[in-house]
């Protein structure tokens, strides 16, 4: 009963708990925050359980629930999970975990923080369970209004305007989506549906048809793409994230960045690339350039960063360019090294988020001029946030390397498989040259990593700092797990890899056999 | 041959660092020392074990340890093994790694940071190994990375003082560079492999197999092997400091001596040359990268030795010396002797960890302090250090039957069959070699000692902890080039023979007599340059009575070479000496200075880009707002609440209307 | 030719009164005055209805006389409408104690 159940358990789980907290008087913060921790922890020992009942060598949907749902619009309540989305729900579950314990010590106005988060939860989870169009539609747009309020209430200096860029933007990208999904549904296969499974499979739908001049397929695969592109961010609709990133609080960040970003490649993998193959093999060059951009120039921005926040927000920038190149390159190799970089950047980032969050509870300072010789005054916390680094930078033997390593390898053999531009381009080299490019981002990452370790941890300490208190118990929770799956995913990755071997085998395939 | 051997060869250091780093300052100092030491002694043990059932199976040693990776067409095991060019990197690696490692209970004994030192050393020693013994590209890069992670981690150690922490992140920012070039060849070889043969792997074995079929691949206009090895080259550059990424070495001496002893010395900057020998296949090859090869490894050569020539501080002289030397297995390298390439390697581990270690002695003994212009005489108070100072500096200054002979004269008659200006190169560099060398030696334990009064008080020879690996190493300094004797002597060949079944091994045709003269002219070199040393350092400042009562042979040579010495003072010496005064300069404002000015531009560059994405992306962001603001403001403006402006707008629509209906407008 | 008394007669008073009137509404700025327009408005139209009902009646309805009940019903309007207007204006004068109408612009966007 439980596991055909259990995907609308891990969604719905958080959003009884956010009804729970909304009667628990807001005196009773104690009580509030128990229950909150409990109600994330019940998610992930679903998850655990997922892990360990997930089928490896079946391609197609599992753990399935299907109901009517709206039936004059064929609408219909569908979970499921697959490869691709199975190891979103296991980040996403941690994640929130953490988050809640990373929140402990949220100063004000306690229970609304705890329903918008709870909230929140249940939003992701949704988006990545759900395989109906028009439901992925509801919960991706439950997701946005917490974290405008999350941002906006609970955060810093300039929170208002950092909240209401992320949400119209964001926002701006969704009507397109919308647009996308209404195009799909009426001009779509018949009878008409919003059930991704059955479009998905169908090898490419649209086909026919022209609209603006250019083929229905491509038109629609851009306006779904773009909505998607601002969230994962792709280079020019990034500048949301830093002041997102800056001025959330630690939890929100964490989540901005571990998730939230995660859900624009998510989408692009589940619906913009098995609806319309044709035209994503049209787009992989530029998508390829594009994401090269995104590792250079988000890396080189990153170096210019005095705050430390919106440096990590950077670099979370130039991290999701990896995941883009995998895309682009639509080998197996690249999937299967984007999909892991999502989830390895999940972790990183996610470390590096939390241990900012550390410092900012001592010292209310984030410039990194400020800092100089944090190991002397903070030995366990520095051992952690060297782990973080390096594991952000892709050391190899931590999990990141293997990631970049897969989207490289996968990406520099692309045009082995993948049809360019029309014949006139040069699209021979052009993945070549791209990934050569990409891998120059592996310097610049290192240079402005390091550059940050220097200026905040290393060097003489001064006066004012030396009387922080080194990392306690409870902040250690939070990054301990995180650093343990850095270093054993990095040593010992098949339990991840081998989630999405077979799906992404047979979607390689898809991919390129169609159009 | 399956043998679990290998594994724990890697685990014992490994987890030995581990507990180090979390339990050593519970357990206390002596335990940590115990720990560490043991651990890489054990080490050394089970790779002795390892390379005996190697060479009595006379097969490859492998460890399957897990499936590490596995994609559609990838199945990476993390796997090792033994071969013969491997076995002599772990056995040099453990055997002068637990050297320094007792060596530096005693040197680190004052050392706050004792226990962090220690886990970052057998950490180090992990990932060494990993490197050599790992039978694929991409372990053996979690093996290079990892040195590079552990230079940076040492090189940075006393971190509060910022110039070192400078230090370590130049070192790790230019391995990076190097690296970038690396993994472009790596993915150029899958790349190219995968397409052509069908076999998509990074095993060495595999690709040794099918390397030929890639013969036709065309990479950005050069031929797959040129553009290839020509990656792999560059990051061998950055990781054993070549031109033009030798510039973190010299920066390196900032961390504690035994680490420069062991990483930057014996083994993290040999793995470049490990990595030429394992590919030798391949290089082979290639012959327009062994001619770039040759060239570079020449060249710095040559540059690093003539800036050897001004360093006052004993350490950099040291550094400079390393890359040199290092140079000199490129060279080697570069002309198809992978064997004596290898061979240097071993002989250069030994010979130049005992040097550094040595200084580490002196600059012990001197209470820190590191400029040879302040030290002097010191080999009456030191007398152990001072003795085998003189068997390394001996030993790399290529004297007979010192190891550094052998390997020097067997690069040189390779030189000498394949290119004469190569050979005149290496030779001249060997010359500096000598001289610089002795140079180092006559300033610090001859002559007057120039240390202050306090330092001078505590003046005192190094505890056992610290000479015994110091006698060890001058032991093997002086037996361990008996392996490979050149060809017209009737002794043992038998390191060339024991690398055969990994390596391309050349033997050149040339004539026994041709070998013995060219071996007794860098003989001569060699002594000259020493000769040339003594002049400088000593005659002119001290005790000739005592000296020549010491060595007469050596005084009645020196005197003969002290006339011509005025003439080559006049036409030689002085432009020589202002020369590479110059050329040291040189390097450190321009080179180093175009280095550190590239940061200053690129940080430039990424002001500019941040103003652009702060004014004109996020702008342009902005400028929608603004639009529909104002758009906003205008449309407002028409309800401004006066009734007569409203009733006039009326009247005029409605006058128009009635116009258009009596048709005023042609409608 | 026109003939004098004719309906054109009529109604080009009617005109004259109606233009006077908007004249006075639109250019005045007593609001009183206005006031005094919109009456003159008012009895513009009665005028051309009645104008119209005299001349074309006996073609068209015969015995309704439509156009003067509509004068009737126009001098009703007009005086209900002057009833209310001027209490309106009253309150207004109270409150902002003058009688511009530049000054009532309360109700803008």
């Amino acid at each position: 009963m439980l596991s055909s159940h259990i995907l609308s358990w891990m969604t719905f789980t958080p959003l009884l708990g956010a009804v729970i907290v909304l009667m628990i008087p807001k005196c009773f913060e104690k009580a509030i925050k128990i229950v909150s921790l409990i109600t994330t922890a019940i998610p992930l020992t679903m998850a655990v359980y997922l892990f360990q009942h997930f089928d490896r060598d079946q391609v197609g949907m599992q753990f399935m629930e299907r109901h009517q749902w709206i039936p004059s619009f064929n609408i219909q309540y569908i979970m499921g999970t697959d490869g691709i989305s199975v190891t979103m729900l296991m980040l996403t579950a941690l994640l929130s975990f953490l988050c809640v314990i990373a929140s402990w010590n949220i100063g004000k106005k306690v229970k609304g923080y705890f329903f918008l988060f709870l909230l929140l939860e249940t939003g992701m989870m949704g988006v990545f369970a759900a395989l109906d169009l028009f439901l992925f539609y509801i919960f991706w747009e439950v997701m946005l209004l917490p974290m405008y309020f999350l941002i906006g209430i609970w955060g810093g200096a300039r929170r208002e305007y950092a909240a209401i860029k992320f949400f119209i933007y964001t926002l701006v990208g969704s009507v397109f989506m919308l647009l996308g999904f209404l195009a799909i549904y009426f001009w779509g296969p018949s009878p008409h549906s919003f059930d991704m499974i059955v479009l998905g499979s169908q090898g490419g739908i649209l086909s026919q048809g022209i609209l603006f001049g250019l083929p229905m397929s491509k038109v629609v695969f851009l306006a779904l793409f773009f909505g998607f592109a601002i969230k994962v961010p792709m280079f020019p609709f990034h500048t949301w994230l830093p002041d997102a990133h800056v001025e959330a609080p630690t939890a929100v960040s964490v989540i901005l960045a571990g998730v939230l970003l995660k859900m624009g490649v998510y989408g692009v993998f589940r619906i913009c690339y098995p609806f319309f193959p044709d035209a994503a093999q049209w787009f992989a060059p530029i998508l390829a350039i594009l994401a090269v951009i995104n590792i250079l120039y988000g890396g080189l921005c990153a170096m210019n960063q005095k705050d430390i926040k919106k440096l990590v927000a950077y670099s979370s920038v130039s991290h999701m360019g990896y995941c883009l190149l995998g895309l682009a390159a639509m080998t197996f190799m690249g999937l299967e090294g984007s999909l892991f970089q999502m989830f390895t950047h999940g972790t990183s980032t996610a470390m590096l988020f939390l241990l900012v969050g550390v410092i900012y509870d001592r010292a209310h300072t984030r410039g990194v001029n400020d800092f100089g010789g944090l190991a002397s005054a903070m030995p366990k916390y520095t051992f952690v946030a060297m782990i973080a680094f390096f594991a952000s930078m892709g050391l190899p033997g931590l999990s990141g390397f293997i990631s970049e390593v897969f989207v490289l390898l996968g990406s520099f053999h692309a045009d082995a498989h993948v049809i360019g531009f029309d014949q006139a381009f040069r699209g021979q080299n052009i993945f070549i040259i791209c990934t050569i490019f990409a891998a120059l981002g592996v310097v610049i990452t290192a240079a402005y990593l390091l550059w940050t370790i220097q200026r905040v941890f290393l060097g003489s300490l001064p006066e004012k700092w030396s009387t922080l208190k080194d990392i306690n118990t409870r902040e250690l929770i939070t990054l301990v797990p995180l650093a343990f799956l850095a270093i054993a995913l990095g040593i010992y990755p098949m339990p991840i890899l081998d989630l999405f071997h077979k799906t992404l085998s047979h979607f390689s395939q898809f991919l390129t056999a169609g159009g | 041959m399956e043998n679990n051997a290998l594994l724990w060869i890697i685990l014992f250091p490994l987890l030995s660092s581990i507990f180090i780093r979390l339990y050593g300052k519970g357990v206390g100092r002596k335990a940590v020392s115990l720990i560490a030491c043991s651990s890489v002694g054990v080490s050394f043990v089970l790779a002795v074990y390892a390379v005996l059932a190697f060479a009595s199976d006379h097969q490859v040693q492998v460890d399957h340890v897990f499936l590490w990776l596995r994609t559609d067409q990838l199945h990476t095991w993390f796997r090792l093994s033994l071969d013969s060019l491997s076995a002599v990197m772990i056995c040099v690696i453990t055997g002068v790694g637990t050297l320094i490692h007792v060596y530096s209970t005693g040197y680190m004994h004052h050392e706050k940071a004792f226990e962090r030192y220690f886990a970052y050393l057998n950490l180090f020693m992990a990932m060494m190994l990993i490197l050599v013994l790992a039978d694929n590209f991409l372990l053996m890069f979690v093996g290079w990375e990892g040195v590079g992670l552990c230079s940076y981690l040492l090189i940075g150690f006393y971190y509060q003082d910022h110039k070192n922490a400078d230090a370590g992140k130049k070192a790790f920012v230019v391995n990076r560079v190097g690296d970038f070039a690396f993994i472009v060849g790596l993915l150029s070889l899958f790349w190219a492999l995968g397409t052509q043969a069908g076999v998509w792997s990074f095993d060495f074995a595999v690709i040794r197999d099918h390397i030929s079929s890639i013969s036709s691949v065309q990479i950005l206009g050069l031929s797959a092997f040129t553009f290839i090895s020509l990656m792999m080259f560059i990051g061998a550059t950055g990781k054993s400091a070549q031109i033009p990424l030798y510039v973190w070495l010299p920066d390196a001496m900032a961390g504690p001596t035994p680490v420069s002893a062991l990483i930057h010395a014996a083994t993290m900057v040999t793995s470049g040359i490990y990595m030429i020998c394992r590919l030798s296949f391949l290089f082979d090859a290639a012959p327009v990268t062994l001619e770039v090869i040759s060239w570079i490894g020449g060249l710095t050569a040559l540059f690093a030795a003539t800036m050897a020539l001004v360093q006052n501080d004993i350490k950099k002289v040291l550094a400079y010396s390393t890359v040199s030397q290092l140079g000199y297995m490129f060279l080697a390298c570069g002309v198809g002797a992978y064997a004596s390439g290898m061979f240097h390697v071993v002989t250069h581990a030994f010979f130049k960890a005992l040097l550094f270690l040595g200084a580490g002695s002196v600059i012990h003994a001197c209470s820190h302090e590191q400029d040879m212009r302040k030290m002097g005489g010191l080999r009456k108070s030191l007398p152990i250090t001072f003795w085998i100072f003189v068997i390394g500096t001996l030993a790399i200054s290529g004297m007979f039957p010192f190891a550094g002979f052998f390997s020097k004269d067997e690069i040189l008659w390779q030189l000498w069959n394949h290119s004469k200006y190569l050979w005149f190169l290496a030779i001249f560099t060997a010359g500096l070699t000598s001289f610089y060398m002795f140079r180092c030696l006559f300033m610090t334990f001859w002559g007057e000692c120039k240390l202050d009064a306090s330092s001078k008080a505590a003046l005192h020879e190094s505890p056992p902890s610290m000479t015994i690996p110091l006698i060890t190493l001058a032991v093997l300094s002086c037996v361990g080039g008996w392996v490979w004797w050149p060809g017209f002597m009737p002794l043992t060949q038998f390191f060339p023979h024991w690398l055969e079944s990994s390596v391309i091994v050349r033997h050149p045709h040339g004539s026994h007599f041709a070998e013995l003269l060219l071996t007794a002219l860098s003989l001569l070199v060699a002594l000259g340059s020493a000769s040339m040393a003594y002049v400088f350092y000593v005659s002119n400042i001290s005790l000739p009575q005592k000296c020549g009562a010491k060595c007469k042979a050596l005084y009645k040579v020196f005197a003969n070479l002290y006339y011509v010495d005025e003439i080559y003072e006049a036409l030689f010496v002085r432009p020589c000496k202002s020369l590479s005064k110059s050329l040291s300069v040189f390097d450190q404002k321009y080179v180093d200075g175009f280095v550190n000015g590239m940061s200053k531009v690129l940080r430039l560059v990424v002001f500019i880009m941040g103003s652009i994405d702060r004014f004109i992306v996020d702008g342009l962001v902005h400028f929608f707002a603004y639009l529909t603001k104002t758009m906003g403001i205008w449309v407002q403006r028409i309800q401004n609440g006066h009734i007569q402006m409203y009733l006039a707008v009326l009247v005029t629509g409605v006058g128009f209307f009635i116009a258009l209906y009596l048709g005023y407008f042609g409608l | 030719m026109i003939e004098l008394g004719g309906l054109h007669s009529y109604l080009v008073v009617g005109a004259f009164l109606f233009c006077a009137g908007m004249a006075c509404v639109l250019l005045k700025r007593n609001v009183i005055h206005m006031l005094m327009g919109i009456e003159l408005i008012f009895n513009a139209s009665a005028i051309n209805f009645i104008a119209f009902d005299h001349f074309n009646s006996m073609e068209l309805s015969g015995q309704l006389m439509s156009g003067q009940v509509m004068g009737l019903f126009v001098i009703v309007l007009a005086a209900a409408e002057a009833a209310v207007a001027l209490a309106l204006v009253l309150a207004m004068f109270q409150m902002i104690k003058t009688p511009n109408i530049d000054d009532m612009s309360k109700l803008k966007g």
